[in-house]
């Protein structure tokens, strides 16, 4: 896989900033409220993106459970919600449990009460948790597919235990927020959403640049490194278990963002957070958007989506054959996604087949080395 | 066993499912030393290094290096004890540049933390432009390792042996596919190499074996068959009914 990076002109660049914070500014009164919060959604799923596209593109982790962590995000941002508004309910907490008649809270709901815990924890449970089971396989050298089928079963594990305890989070029904209270205001309204795409956008910038940071320079070399040869890096004194728990668990506190931020903006977090599907298409966003380019990894998440609800709407029931299809295309024509090929050989090659560009004669290093003087 | 000796092998077996790779071999390495292995395809040359480095663990036996016990440390342990290896086949990592591999191979301490938060050391930036000079990749520097010819990736992965800085380093097949002239030039390099480092090299190439000039060791069926210089083990009517072949009785 070839992850040439394409330099581009400062003036482009600032410019592409302007634009791109112009938009997010100007988002909320460009789109109508249903659409913005689609769109909020959707990038908030490209934070959970970035994360697949650390484990994967980079490390060569292709982990099949990231809905875990994402559904952990979801549910501490839930928690908090549920129980700050539910003053007025019996026994003052969250209405669902006198469904079940549990009249007192359970135990890890109570340091939910607090902001700053909850605001620690969307992020910190979920880096934990993938920290630790990370860990527990790394050190076994349980690698590819085998890697990819325990996260998978891991996935069911958590679906299973989630979905079926009624009593503690209300099991397959989900905690609701929309209807919650967050600074004196419902989640669920107008205003509330605006201020969470704006949220959302800033935060998807931020991820960007702190995954940026990851991969840059010798840390990143290493991933990469473990990546295409892991025994190489090993007998060379590094020890891949640490590089790669602490890569998986930084894509867990990820997942566990774009979770939180997801479930503040559909109004509710389930157990279907936690299906095989929808970990799967993670893992499509990023293969199509292009592995190892984070940039690819955000927009085939926005992309995607966007085209799922679009199409979806005009044609239903046809999305799945359509995700398929394109799922496909990549594997077998663009093994590199969409901005891997943009940012390789792809234009160039493909002028070239239509006999619009010269064809490079000489060895590629020596173009590039006279490209330099 | 004495002193003297960075490395020990003592009684080592090493059996996959009952088939014998190395058995009973005892091998002795002096501090500075050059030392050549050569033995029949089979032989355990590979498995031999595998037992040093770790990756494999030996069934019967003691590895003693710097005077600790090598058996049951992790690979990346062993590594950053002293022992540094080169693969067969080049074993680069092709989709980083010649400078992020040597970059990767220079780095201490080798932790996340170090890697993650401080830029690289100039001695170190030093270390890599001398290395890349001695191997003559200089202007190759930026370039992906994976575009690199044949010659110079296995030069790469050498340089990146050296800029570990082991006290031991394992060499195997260092020459296979070279041009005669590259051959030549790689010998020289690894006898400027010995005395400040200890070497084991590894290869079937008798010419290139020769022009090492050091010791030579002679595996056959995973033991030791005979030891001392390429003129006596040339002489070594053991050796050669290995080589050439045992007539039929």
């Amino acid at each position: 896989m070839s992850l040439s990076k394409v330099r581009f002109d400062k003036k482009i660049v600032l410019s592409f900033w302007i634009i791109l914070i112009a938009l997010i500014i100007a988002a909320p009164t460009l789109l109508p409220v249903f659409r913005l919060n689609l769109l909020g959604r959707y990038l908030s799923l490209s934070i959970v993106a970035l994360g697949v596209d650390l484990i994967w593109g980079y490390t060569g982790l292709l982990s099949l459970g990231q809905g875990i962590f994402f559904a952990l995000g979801g549910y501490c941002a839930a928690m908090y919600l549920q129980i700050t508004s539910s003053s007025e309910f019996p026994n003052s907490i969250p209405e669902f449990f006198a469904l079940y008649g549990v009249e007192k809270l359970p135990f890890f709901w109570e340091p939910f009460r607090s902001p700053v815990f909850t605001f620690l924890a969307i992020w910190i449970i979920p880096a934990f948790i993938a920290g630790l089971i990370g860990f527990l396989v790394f050190r076994n050298r349980i690698k590819g597919v085998y890697f990819s089928i325990l996260t998978q079963a891991s996935l069911l594990v958590f679906f299973n235990f989630f979905n079926g305890q009624q009593k503690l989070i209300n099991g397959t029904n989900g905690l609701k927020t929309d209807v919650t209270q967050l600074f004196g205001q419902m989640v669920g309204s107008e205003s509330m959403q605006r201020i969470f795409f704006w949220v959302t956008a800033i935060l998807v910038i931020a991820a960007w640049f702190f995954a940026k940071w990851v991969v840059k320079g010798r840390f990143g070399n290493i991933l990469i490194g473990i990546r295409d040869d892991e025994p190489r890096v090993r007998f060379t004194g590094y020890n891949p278990v640490i590089f790669k728990t602490i890569i998986f668990s930084i894509a867990g506190g990820l997942a566990g963002i774009s979770g939180a931020l997801y479930t503040v903006q559909s109004g509710i977090v389930s157990p279907q957070f936690m299906t095989v599907p929808f970990s799967i298409e993670m893992v499509i966003w990023v293969a199509v958007g292009g592995r190892g380019t984070l940039l690819g990894a955000i927009l085939g998440a926005v992309f995607i989506n966007y085209a799922k609800s679009l199409v979806s709407e005009a044609l239903p029931a046809s999305w799945m054959f359509i995700q398929g299809g394109l799922f496909i295309l990549v594997v077998t024509a663009l093994p590199e996604g969409v901005l891997g090929w943009i940012q390789g050989d792809g234009p160039r090659n493909l002028l070239q087949r239509f006999g619009l560009k010269r064809k490079i004669e000489t060895y590629p290093s020596l173009e590039i080395n006279k490209e330099k003087k | 066993m004495n002193n003297k000796d960075l490395l020990n092998l003592i009684d080592i077996t090493v059996s996959f499912e009952g088939f014998l790779a190395l058995n009973k071999l005892n091998l002795n390495l002096k501090k500075g030393e050059l030392r050549a292995v050569i033995g029949p395809n089979g032989a355990g040359k590979t498995t031999f290094l595998d037992v040093i480095t770790g990756k494999v663990k030996p069934t019967k036996g003691e590895v003693i290096f710097k005077g600790k016990s090598l058996v049951g440390r992790k690979e990346h342990k062993i590594a950053r004890l002293g022992v540094g290896r080169k693969f067969q086949s080049p074993r680069i990592f092709e989709n980083l540049t010649v400078k992020e591999n040597l970059e990767i191979s220079v780095t201490t301490p080798k932790s996340p933390l170090n890697l993650i938060n401080k830029s690289i050391k100039d001695e170190q930036l030093n270390e890599i432009e001398r290395l890349m000079k001695i191997v003559n990749l200089t202007k190759n520097i930026d370039s992906k390792a994976g575009s690199l010819s044949h010659g110079q990736k296995q030069w790469l992965e050498i340089a990146m042996l050296v800029g570990q800085k082991p006290d031991l380093m394992l060499v195997d097949e260092p020459v296979a596919g070279l041009t005669d002239e590259e051959t030549d030039l790689t010998a020289d390099l690894l006898k400027s190499l010995s005395g400040e480092n200890t070497l084991v090299v590894i290869d079937h190439d008798m010419e290139f074996i020769r022009r090492l000039d050091s010791n030579v060791s002679v595996l056959n069926q995973g033991t030791l068959l005979c030891e001392g210089s390429m003129e006596t083990i040339q002489k070594d009517q053991k050796v050669i009914d290995v080589y050439l072949g045992r007539p039929e009785d």
